[in-house]
């Protein structure tokens, strides 16, 4: 089910002229559909899709007891599930290093871009914060669900309502949504991921060219500023690929918040 | 029956919310279906036959059924953990039940057939939406069937037997409180799923069971025609294909 050799071989060689299979440009992402409020129950949901990949992204809160060295913030917690129903190769069971991985990548993107105002979270120090959950789902794999995810993430935070809450009981009131947003600012983190294989690089590969990829460079940014890094897989980069790997991120970027900036 | 009884969103008694159902949903599944009754969407995809690992678990005899059933942590007002739950590894079993008797699992020795259910947004009625989805799913994957299961739930609000249960009914308090009974059938009208929580005497589980069997008969035919609608748009393209195909010969 992997792909197969023969074509590996002839992806890498399509690549050398910097061509593809679907004639799509190396930096150039599959055709990107966003459908906003995909479930009513949470407090934000969107699908994306990029190209056959699909992917589901729902945004719940709560209020819970903050972490004992932020007493006075939210909290944030990021899961991916990659679903069996997504893939012929997904298995059951307990989520794989993968499915932690996206979560844990988007996380560190919205975390550390400052983009949630956390202590505007707080209800009372000490005791009561509120809790961001965001929950990522594969409905169609077809590679790059990494970026499908961080797109959605921010879409979905942006346009999530805070849930009602009953400071005299003390009490969340799930159903009843208030007008207010979830404190955010300005700038938008978009993580994205430029992937190589030989010595070229592109961007949204499908599940065929994810398959042969040797590296992965995660990288999380806003207006110019980067604010977190993940590179995966075995292969190296040299410190010219690093900065080609830059470059190319801040123009995919550029074309990709241009087509979200709509939902924001 | 009670008088003066009022459904909550004012549907009558054995009438069920509206649905809506679509085959072919996901691309790399073999079959996909989508089934949606009121706000409760469930969607479906079938893998396989394919070679079944541990190849211990294979069944030279016949093939094995195999499904899961996951909800999304955001379907719910509350949210629940993800992952595997005993509620979610229990409806797995019950819908792999629920499917078993239509699939002819003869014709498929040493394989298995996976079928993933997730609910993308919950209002009752879950396990049967994810049922109906996953039987349409078998049989755009072309899996040889005998006939399509369709499940509703029914079920008793107070003194009253109604049709297809929404979450608001689910909690109904008032008087005898709710029974909650789905149910799935075959296309023969046999059971092969039924699960009943709450208090119902004898006469009225007939009674219900005899509103399911009327609404699993609409549910089919909305099942029959969403598999009919995606089968058309192929035969159409093959009709095409088969025009220029003369065409070249005339040629």
């Amino acid at each position: 089910m992997e792909t197969p050799t023969i074509t590996a071989n002839r992806i890498r060689q399509y690549l050398l002229e910097d061509k593809r299979f679907d004639g799509r440009d190396p930096d150039e992402f599959r055709d990107l559909e966003i459908e906003m409020d995909i479930s009513k129950k949470a407090e934000g949901s969107v699908k994306v899709k990029l190209g056959k990949t699909e992917v589901i992204v729902g945004v719940k809160m709560g209020v819970m007891e903050p972490y004992p060295d932020s007493p006075d913030k939210g909290n944030l917690i990021t899961t991916a599930e990659l679903l069996p129903l997504s893939s012929p190769r997904v298995e059951r069971g307990r989520p794989g290093i993968e499915s932690i991985e996206i979560g844990r990548v988007i996380d560190r993107c919205i975390r550390e871009s400052g983009f949630i105002d956390f202590e505007k979270l707080c209800i009372k120090e000490g005791e009561k914060v509120w809790t961001i959950f965001i929950d990522i789902y594969s409905i169609n794999d077809d590679g790059n669900i990494l970026d499908a995810a961080a797109i959605g993430t921010v879409i979905a935070l942006k346009n999530a309502k805070m849930p009602k809450y009953d400071e005299k009981e003390e009490k969340l009131l799930h159903d009843e949504h208030t007008d207010k947003s979830i404190p955010l600012t300005k700038e938008i983190p978009l993580s994205l991921t430029i992937y190589k294989i030989g010595d070229k690089f592109i961007v949204d590969p499908t599940r065929e060219e994810e398959d042969i990829i040797e590296a992965r460079v995660t990288i999380g940014s806003y207006e110019g500023s980067i604010s977190s890094i993940q590179k995966g897989e075995e292969s190296s980069l040299t410190i010219d690929q690093m900065s080609e790997v830059l470059d190319m991120n801040e123009k995919v970027w550029n074309n990709i918040f241009k087509q979200i900036k709509k939902h924001l | 029956m009670a008088k003066n009884f009022k459904r909550p969103d004012g549907r009558k008694n054995n009438e069920h919310r509206p649905i809506k159902a679509k085959v072919g949903i996901i691309p790399n599944a073999d079959g996909s279906a989508m089934f949606s009754t009121g706000d409760t969407i469930a969607i479906a995809a079938v893998y396989g036959p394919r070679q079944m690992h541990p190849q211990h678990k294979q069944d030279p005899e016949k093939g094995v059924l195999r499904c899961t059933y996951t909800m999304n942590s955001f379907s719910v007002s509350d949210r629940i953990r993800p992952g595997p739950s005993r509620r979610s590894m229990e409806i797995g079993k019950i819908t792999q039940w629920a499917l078993e008797p239509a699939v002819m699992l003869e014709k498929f020795p040493s394989t298995v057939v996976d079928v993933h259910i997730n609910i993308i947004q919950a209002d009752a009625g879950t396990r049967c939406a994810g049922i109906n989805a996953a039987s349409m799913a078998l049989a755009h994957a072309g899996i040889p069937m005998k006939g399509l299961i369709s499940s509703i739930s029914v079920g008793k609000l107070d003194k009253n037997v109604v049709v297809d249960l929404s979450k608001e009914e689910e909690d109904f308090e008032e008087g005898e409180g709710a029974t909650d009974i789905p149910i799935s059938m075959t296309s023969d009208k046999e059971l092969t799923h039924i699960q009943l929580d709450g208090k119902i005497d004898k006469k009225q589980l007939k009674e219900a069971i005899k509103l399911a069997e009327e609404a699993c008969e609409e549910i089919k035919k909305i099942q029959t025609k969403a598999l009919k609608e995606s089968l058309g748009n192929e035969e159409s393209v093959d009709e095409d294909k088969d025009k220029d195909k003369n065409k070249e010969k005339s040629e």
